[in-house]
């Protein structure tokens, strides 16, 4: 048996974006605007309430010994409770990184009219375990000359501003 | 555990947008499957479901929703979901049911409708990350894997126009499959002149979204040797989760790849797979994946994919042809199905029915891959005709 075209031709048939946006077949529409509060646990919540007072914290695993960052009450490895707490810096570098030219719902930045483009990137945080890295945004740095290994520190909002989230750091910028 | 074989495929064609609903894509592609065995829906025992987000099709309890297309009515019935593993854990999870002896036959459907999120699906993806620490960044599915392929890059010293040659290949060989979607002719230029999407992700190095179903039935060796004279053995089943915290991984190797495929080799009885696999088809949602998958499947040394890519090492008529179905590049990424589809090339290859996409050789031997979630699983299955 081979699958040829004639067998596929009516298994499915074509619509183009026009076919829905001019009605031209009928759709049903949705916008779910869903709500949720999430629970942090008592990890990561020690983790936000850190970050409100311009800290990091990680936890350490006394079995495999590493300081894992964000912090978890158990170690996913060793599969045993973490133990003490441990302020790791708000330097690090970078591991691996993105110059994004569009936004979490693929729209598109307007980078010809000025728009910097996103700068994610992964940052190794000093303190903790080599290799353990966080998602976080750089930034005041050309997108273009960010580098594997650069060193980088945390920007933070001013402490009025911070609401114990992983947006009081606002990004990170190199740092000689 | 018995002797499992598949004994039939179908699938739809791939479009980024098909009128069809979810179930009725799932119920052309199982029809199919059935017609080229000759089997009827009362030759089958249980029925299997591969599919993915709820969150595309927009249907919250999508295989209950899609249980009447696949053909379960009144039938032994579940549902599994890893992300873009999904498809290549169907056969897998149908493949537990007859070597098991609980039946003798199984039918495996996939099924994916991501033109449902509208305009597109990928805010869609948002809620995958972790909603405390990830979230708030509003981070994409594109910058994950852009983080990833630069990782494999700065890793290996590989190049953009070099990796670019993957998509060549796959939509060149999508030219000859009559499902695909974005089959073309085109050049390293091109893709290196698409648009950027996040560097060092352009737009061709993408495969795209997609809507289609696929579907193969499962027989257990005395059904299969009468329903057919070219049963294809599952010979090796492996699959692997890696942590969440994907931060903390070295993004330079799938180590969850190479686990999934270690645990199918060793089933198989594969000692040396880049000499005993023949023709391979590794999850290509990007075009870096194919070669970081081709290196965690152990079919390439670590760091030297591209070299090996280069030297055509891959194509179709190459020492290990890759992806000759055109893969998800090609043929298009109706998620869940798209690892059905791998699985049924390496069906059609390994019985030669592979039509203008047939590698030469006679290959009796072959895998298919896929990889999802949080860049996390690892989904692979060795078949041997
Ligand atoms: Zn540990």
């Amino acid at each position: 048996m081979e699958i040829t075209d004639k067998m596929v031709a009516k298994t499915a048939t074509k619509l183009s974006a026009e076919d829905i946006q001019k009605g031209k077949v009928l759709s049903v529409k949705w916008t779910p605007n869903l709500k949720y509060a999430w629970d942090n646990g008592p990890a990561l919540g020690r983790y936000l309430a850190e970050l409100k007072n311009g800290r990091i914290i990680a936890k350490k695993c006394n079995k495999c010994h590493r300081i894992l960052i964000p912090p978890r009450m158990f170690c996913e490895l060793c599969w045993v409770p973490t133990g003490e707490w441990v302020y790791v810096k708000d330097t690090g570098i970078v591991n691996t990184w993105v110059i994004s030219y569009v936004d979490w719902k693929a729209g598109r930045l307007d980078i010809k009219g000025g728009v910097r483009p996103f700068t994610p990137a992964v940052i190794e945080i000093d303190g903790a375990t080599k290799g353990m890295g966080i998602l976080h945004l750089l930034n005041e740095v050309d997108p273009w000359k960010i580098y594997r290994g650069m060193r980088v520190k945390a920007v933070w909002k001013p402490p009025e501003e911070r609401i114990g989230a992983i947006t009081d750091i606002k990004y990170f910028k190199p740092v000689e | 555990m018995r002797r499992v074989a598949i004994v039939g495929a179908g699938l739809t064609k791939f479009y980024r947008n098909a009128q069809e609903t979810p179930k009725e894509l799932a119920y052309e592609a199982a029809r199919m499957a059935l017609d080229s065995c000759e089997m009827k829906l009362s030759d089958i025992d249980c029925v299997v479901m591969g599919t993915a987000p709820d969150a595309f099709d927009g249907v919250h309890m999508k295989g209950e929703y899609l249980a009447d297309g696949a053909g379960a009515y009144r039938k032994p019935y579940m549902r599994h979901f890893v992300g873009g593993g999904t498809g290549v854990l169907s056969p897998i999870h149908g493949w537990f049911h007859v070597a098991s002896g609980m039946f003798d036959t199984c039918l495996v459907v996939a099924e994916e409708k991501m033109s449902s999120a509208y305009p597109h699906p990928a805010g869609a993806f948002l809620t995958i990350f972790d909603h405390t620490t990830e979230q708030p960044l509003y981070p994409t599915l594109i910058w994950i894997f852009a983080i990833e392929m630069n990782r494999f890059m700065t890793t290996w010293g590989y190049k953009k126009e070099d990796i670019a040659l993957v998509a060549v290949k796959n939509k060149r060989n999508a030219l000859d499959h009559p499902s695909a979607q974005l089959g073309a002719e085109i050049t390293v230029q091109d893709v290196l002149n698409s648009e950027i999407m996040a560097w060092p992700v352009n737009r061709l190095d993408i495969s795209p979204t997609s809507d289609g179903a696929a579907a193969i039935v499962l027989a257990a060796e005395h059904v299969a040797r009468r329903v057919t004279e070219k049963p294809i053995w599952i010979d090796g089943v492996g699959w692997c989760l890696d942590t969440a915290y994907w931060c903390t991984r070295d993004l330079y190797y799938p180590d969850y790849v190479e686990v999934a495929a270690r645990m199918a080799y060793k089933m198989a009885g594969i000692k040396e797979p880049s000499k005993e696999i023949h023709v391979a088809e590794p999850y290509d949602p990007f075009t870096y994946k194919e070669l970081h998958h081709i290196e965690g499947l152990l079919l390439a040394p670590r760091g030297k994919s591209v070299e090996m890519l280069k030297d055509g090492y891959f194509n179709r008529d190459g020492n290990l042809p890759t992806c000759p179905s055109g893969g998800a590049l090609g043929v298009g990424n109706p998620i869940s199905a798209t690892g059905l589809m791998k699985i049924i090339e390496i069906f059609l290859q390994l019985r030669g029915e592979a039509g203008k996409r047939q590698v030469p050789g006679k290959p009796t031997c072959g895998l298919a891959q896929a990889w999802g979630d949080l860049m996390q699983v690892g989904t692979v299955v060795v078949m041997r005709s």
